[in-house]
């Protein structure tokens, strides 16, 4: 959950592919004439190879299938062995089946703010990670800008930066209570601090990154900075700006967690630490697998985004 | 007569690391209008600064550079560059990048005639087929025909090429080299083209200027190519006066200037 492990200067992929597809490719005209007598051919398929590809179509989806079922298989027998063996206070797996299948049953009963479904508990963890991540957005992207485009900016925030971006942002949340006295707030800026690092970082690193062709190209035109901005740098940094989203969307998914077991309320955070103080084991390892799901769904969204925002990957 | 473009004792020192490099000294070149010049030589010999100074993308560090009797003072598309490895913007189209310069040059006309033009551009390259590919989705050829499309459309009065065949394959390249004098015949440009390749120099061009290696590079010889336009490849290849010219730069490049490899 540290900032620090991640590293942030993540560069998409595609730089390179235009270069090695530019002297592997030939001209249109002389690819067709190559072409033209195959496909004069009739299109028979060949019975043999159709079997083969076939056989290896199902084969990999056996393999795709059966190998993490096995994985599966094989934790909820360590699971059942610890249960039985090492410690019988831990829960059975199908003693948290039970669990879960209650728990999931009702997931948005509302009884008061000590007592709400588990789905209540997950909309306010991603409200306000996505309070903190709009919000760091808005700071983070433009800062990076300003970064990448001025080497004065950059000298005068890199040492902060540098400083501030090892650290948990968990160390933050008492500076949070302390300026917002509130928990929501607190929680927020908490997640403000642990997006911010990764979108400044990386949009810098996207606008230093852009190609000297593009700043000629550009020259040639007598772009305007306005013009500059909207037509080069912001395209051409938008695929590393996406990347240093998804890397702070991730970070700030693990954050909350921690940051409502400190911070209390409601939130699935909280939830956890508090079925831990009820001794709800099999909510707990319910939780961690609820956590891990919607973490994937999140990844999923900002890996649809970049697809759709990177040209690199159109 | 003056000269359409005209290099006055151009030199060019960088500052680097290790202190000062003088990349060329006392380049002087009158280019007519209609002209198409090969600037040959070495690597290293300078001949990219020279283009880029034409280009206003850098300031001579003494001399002046005049095109049309006025200094040339930053870039501009007057002198649009066809770039070595096309420079096309990936994020837009193949109309889109030509658009971009198009916009910009013709600001004042209507949109269907910016519209017009650009796609009469692509068609002189032969690219109107692939208007709304992306860069990422035609070949290096195609690319290259794209960036010299953007950089006719912008009308400049000196059309500027850095070395624009020098990443293609020989057939993409002879295809290139037939497009451009296709257009050449039909514009009558007036072109400053870098190269490495002899036989492109003696193909293309009116004048091949062949520059002394550096440090301290500048012009060593000019040779005029009085070969008949329209040229084809495959007549040249029997024609003893192309390989008697060709034999000219091939002897000062590999005899008279020695590479210290």
């Amino acid at each position: 959950m540290h900032a620090h492990a991640i590293k942030l200067t993540v560069v998409p992929g595609g730089k390179s592919a235009p270069d090695t597809e530019e002297t592997t490719t030939m001209e249109p005209t002389i690819t067709q004439t190559a072409a033209a007598p195959a496909s004069t051919a009739p299109a028979r398929p060949i019975p043999l190879l159709q079997d083969r590809i076939r056989r290896e179509q199902v084969a990999t989806l056996l393999k795709t299938l059966l190998l993490p079922l096995l994985t599966f298989a094989v934790v909820i027998a360590a699971w059942s062995y610890i249960h039985i063996h090492v410690a019988p206070e831990f829960p059975a797996p199908s003693e948290t089946w039970e669990h879960a299948k209650d728990i999931l049953a009702d997931p948005f009963y509302d009884t008061g703010p000590n007592d709400m479904g588990i789905g209540w508990q997950l909309m306010y963890s991603l409200g306000r990670v996505a309070a903190g991540f709009g919000l760091a957005a808005l700071v983070g992207i433009p800062l990076g800008f300003a970064m990448g485009m001025s080497r004065g900016v950059q000298m005068a925030l890199s040492p902060l930066i540098q400083i501030l971006k090892p650290v948990s942002p968990l160390a933050w949340l008492p500076i949070g209570l302390l300026l917002f006295k509130a928990v929501d707030p607190s929680a927020i800026f908490v997640i403000f601090i642990t997006c911010i690092w990764p979108m400044v970082i990386n949009t810098a690193t996207g606008v230093k990154a852009i190609p000297q062709d593009y700043m000629n190209v550009a020259a040639v035109l007598k772009l305007g900075k306005v013009e500059l901005i909207r037509r080069i740098l912001f395209p051409a940094t938008l695929p590393y700006v996406v990347t240093g989203m998804r890397l702070s969307l991730g970070i700030a998914w693990m954050v909350i967690v921690a940051a409502e077991m400190l911070t209390g309320g409601i939130g699935i955070g909280f939830w956890l630490w508090d079925e831990w103080n009820n001794l709800n084991v099999s909510s707990i390892i319910l939780a961690i697998g609820i956590i891990g799901g919607v973490g994937i769904v999140l990844d999923l969204m900002m890996g649809w985004a970049q697809n759709r925002l990177d040209y690199s990957k159109r | 007569m003056s000269a359409y473009l005209d290099l006055q004792n151009i030199d060019m020192t960088f500052a680097t690391a290790k202190g000062e490099f003088n990349a060329l000294k006392d380049v002087n070149l009158k280019v007519q209008k209609g002209e198409f010049l090969a600037l040959i030589g070495h690597s290293g010999c300078g001949k990219s600064t020279v283009l880029n100074i034409v280009a206003g993308l850098l300031d001579a560090s003494a001399g002046v550079a005049l095109l049309k009797d006025r200094e040339i003072r930053g870039p501009g598309p007057n002198r649009a560059v066809v770039f070595q490895n096309h420079s096309l913007l990936p994020w837009l189209t193949v109309s889109e990048n030509v658009k971009l310069a198009v916009d910009k040059v013709m600001a004042d006309k209507p949109k269907a005639e910016r519209r017009e033009w650009v796609m009469h551009n692509l068609r002189l390259v032969h690219m109107e087929a692939a208007a709304d590919k992306r860069p990422g989705e035609i070949s290096g050829g195609m690319k290259q025909r794209v960036g010299i499309a953007r950089a006719l459309a912008m009308q400049p009065d000196v059309l500027l090429m850095d070395e624009p065949f020098g990443a293609l394959d020989a057939l993409t390249r002879a295809h290139l080299q037939d497009s451009v004098m296709e257009i050449q015949a039909k514009l009558n440009n007036t072109v400053l083209m870098i190269t490495h390749d002899v036989d492109e120099a003696v193909l293309l061009s009116d004048r091949i200027v062949m520059m002394t290696n550096g440090p301290s590079a500048t012009i060593g010889e000019i040779l005029t190519v009085d070969l008949p336009r329209p040229r084809h490849r495959l007549k040249l290849a029997e024609d003893p006066h192309y390989h008697h010219l060709r034999g000219q730069v091939l002897e000062f490049l590999y005899q008279k200037q020695h590479k210290a490899a």
